[in-house]
């Protein structure tokens, strides 16, 4: 497995870990004075996570995908 | 009766929008089935995500966030948005570019050649078929249940019910007819392509619509201070009140002078813990007991209800969101890709638009637990708070059009999927006959058509049983499949015993688990483990075990699905 591919799988999974976030669970605090703070994190890791997947998207494309796919082996009704 | 007008503009508009898709239709089986495998970035996007979104992004969510408050969100949206976007780029994309080299238009064409075994292709295809149709089932019954309330009143003379708040809606046979008949409609003439685009209208107008209807929901609410303060509250006395009510002749929310009681705390001991907190704000489970009309019956009985989300729940729930790995309809979205380039923008966006989408639900979901009756159905609380706050018949309308939005680009894909799978692996599969392209168009429209009659005739059958519990058990059915997939792609070890023993592995402890849950509803394991992560670890191991115990594929037939 190439070295960014680990490094992406190692923030993949504390991603997931960061997603059982414990500290929150009995706080009833407001963030903008109506949003429940629960919510408020799970809103921020949904865009953490938009940005992880842009960076992944940044440095580990897998390029030699779409050569492949237009390969010799491509179907005509492709 | 302004209500029916808009959302049959609305109806006219899609149709119209989908049908202009036609004048690309190139003629084809290809096109018709994978839109000649030409669809662009953005395109790919609102079909990929308005497809996974079906009504239970809107009415779901916000009767969930109804009964177990804000933890609906971590729960089931903000993991999607981190799975979802892992399946498109470890699974979707590997597919799209197999796909486009092996010339494949359904998952069974793949895992066939893949495993090189047509008899896996059987055991997947009724698999497949008896997954997808509850999913159908609970989008024509849905349609129908929303629009009734919506149009109450519309045609007293017309449409007569014995429930005041039906009386005068459109039924929900004619909702289920209409709503089948515009989707085959487009269906039928330009297939895939056509899907593409009424996804992308459809997706557009439940976005807009979501917004809209949170912000005139916040305006009325924030009254209140912060709309938040209207949410259900624990007395020192451990019941369950409601400080606040919407007076519809002012337009205006007032707080009681003595606050209704809607429930109390089911265990004394706890009020200590709960006096003066709102359950909905925090995920801690509270059981709070509160009376609910038996529909059958008409008589009020006691009734349970869990605020809160129990941990291994929120733990055990993000297996759920690997459903899109598998579903046989976004599958085919993959295929028609422009290119594997085509998936970048929906890799970044797919988690936004869920946030955008599922955090004002969950919100209203939450400040309407402080509004509406306890006993009133989840489903029915997103309709029901707009028709007590909003009230006017145009916005609500087009507010309703976003939920039949939601629901129909769900439902195209999914009939276009199922006639895709009957025309290529069951009857061209195995053919000796060669048929003309043409011929082959024909039976796949031949195939859409019956579809929605069967499901149309299921779905007035079923119309009075709870459908809406089974969603979770085809998202968990879907989700414990990944492992072939996954296997399919990465291990070339992996044999088609291997692959077999996964699916009759899944098979098995799906339905243990769905019989033990009395066939549908909500169910968990060992004080709260979700049936789907026990499955999906079934599968896999089942899959490692046996692939290790048989002989290994031939490489020549392995070679061909890896780089």
């Amino acid at each position: 497995m190439k070295k960014t591919s680990v490094v992406f799988l190692l923030i993949f999974v504390a991603l997931a870990v960061l997603h059982q976030d414990a500290w929150n669970w009995s706080s009833s605090n407001l963030v903008f004075g109506f949003m429940p703070v629960g919510l408020a994190y799970h809103a921020l890791y949904s865009i953490t996570a938009a940005l992880f997947w842009g960076i992944v998207i940044k440095f580990a494309w897998p390029d030699d995908l779409e050569e492949w796919a237009e390969g010799e082996e491509n179907n005509s009704t492709s | 009766m302004a209500t029916v007008w808009v959302i049959v503009c609305y109806l006219g508009a899609l149709l119209a929008f989908a049908l202009g898709s036609k004048a690309l239709f190139r003629g084809t089986s290809n096109d018709y089935f994978v839109a000649s495998r030409s669809i662009g970035p953005f395109m790919l996007l609102m079909s990929v995500f308005g497809t996974t979104m079906t009504a239970f992004a809107l009415v779901g969510s916000t009767g969930k966030a109804f009964e177990r408050g804000v933890g609906t969100y971590g729960l089931m949206a903000s993991s999607s948005g981190l799975i979802h976007a892992a399946c498109f780029f470890l699974i979707g994309v590997k597919i799209w570019s197999i796909g486009k080299r092996h010339g494949f238009v359904t998952q069974i064409q793949f895992f066939r050649a893949r495993f090189g075994s047509n008899g896996l292709g059987y055991l997947l295809f009724p698999i497949f078929v008896l997954l997808v149709i509850p999913y159908l089932l609970i989008g024509v019954i849905g349609a129908g249940k929303t629009l009734q309330p919506a149009t109450a009143g519309a045609f007293p003379e017309l449409f007569q019910s014995d429930n005041p708040i039906l009386n005068g809606g459109v039924p929900p046979w004619l909702t289920g007819l209409v709503i089948c008949g515009v989707v085959l409609a487009y269906i039928f003439a330009g297939g895939s392509r056509a899907a593409a685009w009424a996804n992308t209208f459809q997706t557009l107008v439940f976005m807009g619509m979501g917004l809209v209807a949170f912000v005139l929901i916040y305006n009325v609410l924030g009254q209140a201070g912060s709309p938040t303060n209207v949410a259900a509250r624990v007395t020192e006395q451990g019941e369950v009140v409601q400080e606040y009510a919407f007076d519809k002749a002012s337009g205006k929310l007032v707080k009681a002078e003595k606050p209704k009681v809607v429930g109390k705390l089911k265990h004394p001991e706890e009020v200590e813990q709960w006096a003066g907190k709102q359950p909905h704000l925090t995920r801690d489970e509270v059981e709070i007991t509160y009376k609910a009309k038996n529909p059958k019956t008409k008589k009020v009985v006691d009734k349970t209800r869990e605020v809160g989300v129990p941990w291994l729940m929120f733990l055990s729930y993000m297996f759920i969101p690997l459903s899109v790995g598998m579903f046989p309809h976004l599958f085919q979205h993959w295929l028609t890709a422009k290119s594997a380039k085509a998936f970048k923008l929906t890799l970044i966006a797919h988690p936004l638009c869920i946030m955008i989408v599922w955090v004002p639900c969950v919100l209203i979901g939450i400040w309407a637990s402080g509004l509406l009756p306890w006993g009133m159905p989840p489903a029915a609380i997103l309709s029901n708070v707009l028709k007590t706050l909003i009230g006017n018949p145009i916005l609500t309308g087009m507010l309703t059009a976003g939920i039949l939005a939601a629901i129909m680009s769900s439902l195209d894909s999914q009939f276009l999927c199922l006639g895709t799978i009957f025309t290529n692996d069951v009857v061209l599969h195995d053919s000796k006959k060669e048929y003309t392209d043409k011929q082959i168009l024909f039976m796949a429209r031949s195939f859409v058509v019956g579809i929605v009659a069967v499901t149309y005739v299921l779905a007035l059958l079923l119309q009075n049983q709870n459908v809406f519990d089974l969603a979770v058990w085809c998202f968990s059915g879907f989700a414990a499949l990944t492992p072939l997939v996954i296997a399919a792609l990465y291990w070339r070890r992996a044999t088609a015993a291997g692959a077999f023993a996964s699916v009759i592995a899944v098979v098995v402890t799906w339905f243990t688990f769905f019989a033990m849950s009395g066939f549908g509803g909500e169910f968990t394991v060992m004080g709260g483990i979700m049936p789907a992560a026990i499955c999906w670890i079934a599968g896999a191991l089942a899959m490692v075990v046996v692939s290790l115990a048989t002989t290994p594929p031939p490489k020549e037939t392995v070679d061909k699905f890896f780089v």
